[in-house]
């Protein structure tokens, strides 16, 4: 079962950072269809975080699709994001080390790297959200 | 739990000693359901508003009802809500299993095994004195004692304010696990927003013995902006733009503003505030002797 | 509620409970040695003239049981205080000291019947032990009090009520001094005391001070109630008793040099165990004021002329006799006789009752009007 903990200096909203946590699980193949997610009562328990907000991040990824609630069971994965994207990662993840060792050669520190990954990957989110 | 009957319902609350109004003019409806965090600086009316909730205190003028009743209604009532006052007391010379045994007797719907269990869960020794506990210890005693009444709704005052922060954390733990449980709406006071950030759904903030604002945690966060732009005075923002704090600089000028409406005005980087920024900047205000406008609820 | 209040008075009970088994033992233990000297000492078959069987038996008594007869006296006087100040005064003012009473009147238990079921039972335990306490405490010294109420009976004089002694017994268990430490009065005291230190405790809202407030007004009502009050709960008899030398009640002394040192005047009301209020001396129907009250007793101060020695002859007797009797002189004492023992005791122990139940009320009242964070 997937554990979540709370960052509450992220300046993220507890119910995102939930979220987030869940697909990035999905990601890296620790949660699987039909793994049942933790009920709200222990969520709540062991994060010290409000019941609602667990509902509305359990109610989020519901309508995004990825987990269904089966009332009075509890809430289950439906569909993987791993499935078919885990050779294209390792491909993708090969090119980025390949790209950072060319930045270094160029004469590029880490944080300048960064600050440049960072500001591409922003522009990129603005234009999808528009 | 939807229930249209809210958790505390203020009208005009006041109460006054002396000359001094510790509350006055407090307007308010907690929805129940949720946990709500009534944040403030040491002396703004906190305890003093818990009071009048719970009973201790008689109001001098206007009225409140707790889940639709009067707070010192008979037994039934008392038995609705669940108390846990600051500093957390016990009774010093009792023994866990003494408290308990004061919580079967004292109440008709008390849940001895949730008691017992809660107790083991904490690794507290049932024949210890309340007085040989540490403070965390003691807070999770009074928490317990307040629980197993099985209320419908748990008023806190300020209950982790002087816990360290293993404790603190644990506290909170128990409240939370215990609240999706038994489908509790909780009241909850301290003088630190961090404490309250992680838990809480709703907002009301106290200070100067008024109300400035309460509302949903999502809305007062989704409604408050901070703007950043070239100098410009505070009139020259539109109407729907309600300022809270400014601040300039030669050429800066930044403000916080409450906006329904989304702020398109591309001369200004917009930028979410926390909670925490949020109780400053009415705090500023309350200071600035800004008119006191009694804040509409936000609801979502 | 009734579990609670007996679990938090558990510490009270266990040293209340303790004191009463040592005085029982103690009492159980010495009253067997004193109630076989008083049945030996034949006095309970003597009904008249007993005086000096009664003060031979007094002053046979041990100097133990001497310390035991005052000290259980003190312990009678202690008693009622001790317990408003420890069991009345913390009861309401320490939940508020230490903020229980959150946790009390969150309870599913009014605050009525929270303030009536602790005032009821503690106050019930106070009563009881205080009443326990009397009974063992007058049981015992009955023979001693019999013994010395009859010994100084037959001289009983003018001085307020305290008769000459042979001892320091005292005369009558109306005396101030011993009512309150006899019959069921220590009971309605006791209740009055605990009443009064939760009233102070509600009042005051700390301990201490509560103590304090409760120790002085309590202590106040125990001195004025038998001077102002007591005497006047029943309608107190009246005696006149004329004085001369032939009952006994005048006494001219003479001093070595066949002077006058003093005509005395002893009275001769003698009714045993009567509680003199107050008495005046008449000489004819005025009252005298030429009867000073000296340190050996109410003196005549203008002599008749024929009771003043001539040098030489000393005086006629005869002539003097005569001189007194013209003058016509008596006692006109105010009483309370000694049968009205127990209805005094039960009067004033139903008034403290009272007392004791409406402080009781107003404290629960209190308690109930919200004014407490």
């Amino acid at each position: 079962m997937i554990e979540f903990h709370l960052n509450s200096r992220s300046g993220v909203a507890p119910y995102l950072q939930l979220i987030r946590q869940v697909r990035q699980a999905l990601r890296l193949g620790l949660l699987r269809a039909g793994d049942q997610l933790p009920t709200v009562k222990d969520v709540a328990g062991s994060v010290a975080v409000n019941p609602n907000t667990v509902l509305k991040a359990y109610r989020e990824l519901e309508y995004e699709g990825l987990v269904a609630a089966k009332p009075g069971v509890g809430t289950f994965v439906t569909k993987t994001l791993s499935d078919a994207s885990v050779a294209a990662h390792q491909r993708l993840s090969l090119e980025l080390s390949a790209w950072i060792g060319r930045a270094q050669q160029a004469g590029l520190d880490i944080e300048s790297i960064e600050a440049l990954f960072q500001r591409a990957v922003q522009s990129a989110a603005r234009e999808e959200a528009v | 739990m939807t229930n249209a009957t809210a958790a505390i319902d203020a009208r005009g609350l006041g109460k006054r000693y002396g000359h001094r109004w510790a509350l006055a003019d407090c307007t308010l409806t907690i929805p129940a359901g949720h946990v709500a965090g009534l944040v403030g600086p040491n002396g703004a009316g906190k305890t003093t508003l818990i009071s009048l909730a719970t009973g201790m205190l008689a109001p001098t003028t206007g009225t409140v009802e707790v889940l639709g009743g009067q707070p010192t209604g008979g037994s039934d009532q008392l038995a609705r809500v669940g108390y846990v006052a600051q500093d957390t007391p016990t009774y010093a010379g009792l023994s866990v299993a003494d408290h308990l045994r004061l919580g079967a007797h004292l109440n008709p719907r008390w849940d001895a095994a949730l008691a017992r269990r809660r107790i083991e869960q904490l690794g507290l020794d049932p024949r210890q004195k309340a007085a040989e506990l540490s403070g965390g210890q003691r807070a999770q005693l009074a928490l317990t004692l307040a629980l197993a009444k099985r209320p419908e709704l748990l008023i806190l005052d300020e209950p982790i304010a002087s816990l360290d922060p293993s404790a603190r954390r644990e506290f909170l733990q128990v409240l939370m696990h215990a609240t999706a449980e038994q489908g509790l709406s909780v009241v909850m006071s301290s003088h630190l927003v961090a404490d309250l950030e992680r838990v809480s759904d709703y907002l009301i903030v106290l200070i100067a013995s008024r109300v400035r604002i309460d509302g949903e945690v999502d809305g007062l966060l989704a409604t408050h902006h901070l703007l950043t732009g070239p100098r410009r005075e505070a009139a020259s923002l539109p109407a729907s733009q309600q300022v809270i704090t400014q601040s300039h600089t030669g050429r800066q000028s930044t403000f916080l503003v409450r906006s329904s409406e989304p702020v398109i005005d591309p001369a200004w980087t917009v930028e979410e505030v926390s909670l925490e920024d949020l109780v400053v900047a009415y705090m500023g205000q309350a200071s600035a002797g800004s008119p006191d406008i009694r804040m509409l609820e936000v609801r979502r | 509620m009734i579990w609670l209040t007996c679990r938090q008075f558990r510490p009270q009970a266990i040293t209340a409970a303790g004191a009463l088994i040592v005085m029982a033992i103690v009492l159980a233990v010495t009253g067997h040695g004193v109630g076989s000297a008083y049945t030996s000492s034949r006095l309970p078959a003597c009904h008249a003239n007993c005086a000096t069987i009664a003060s031979n038996f007094v002053d046979s008594i041990g100097s133990f049981d001497h310390v035991l007869y005052f000290g259980s006296i003190l312990l009678m006087y202690l008693a009622p205080p001790l317990m408003g100040l420890f069991w009345g005064a913390p009861l309401i003012a320490r939940e508020f000291e230490a903020g229980t009473h959150r946790i009390a009147w969150n309870q599913s238990v009014t605050r009525t019947r929270w303030a009536f079921v602790k005032l009821g039972l503690v106050g019930l335990a106070a009563a009881a032990t205080a009443g326990l306490l009397s009974l063992m405490v007058t049981w015992w010294a009955s023979p001693i009090d019999h013994a010395a109420s009859l010994a100084g009976g037959s001289v009983q004089a003018a001085a307020g009520g305290v008769g000459v002694h042979s001892t320091w017994f005292v005369e009558t268990w109306l005396e101030p001094a011993i009512f309150a430490a006899r019959g069921v009065a220590p009971l309605g005291y006791a209740a009055f005391a605990f009443a009064l230190g939760v009233t102070a405790g509600v009042l005051l809202r700390r301990t201490l001070p509560a103590m304090a407030v409760t120790l002085v007004v309590f202590a106040v009502i125990q001195v004025v109630v038998p001077n102002a009050v007591r005497p006047h709960l029943l309608p107190p008899a009246h005696a006149t008793v004329p004085l001369n030398i032939q009952n006994g009640s005048i006494h001219v002394s003479t001093n070595a040099g066949s002077g006058l040192s003093g005509i005395q005047l002893t009275g001769s009301f003698a009714k045993p165990g009567a509680w003199v209020l107050s008495q005046v001396f008449y000489a004819g129907r005025r009252a005298d004021p030429d009867i000073i009250i000296t340190s050996s007793g109410p003196e005549l101060m203008m002599a008749p002329q024929a009771c003043i020695p001539t040098p030489g002859s000393g005086i006629r007797p005869a002539d003097c006799r005569n001189a007194l009797a013209v003058m016509h002189l008596r006692q006109s004492v105010t009483y309370q006789p000694a049968s009205r023992f127990w209805p005094l005791q039960c009067i004033e122990t139903g008034i403290y009752l009272l007392l004791a139940a409406g402080l009781g009320w107003a404290c629960a009242w209190q308690v109930r009007r919200r004014r407490t964070p």
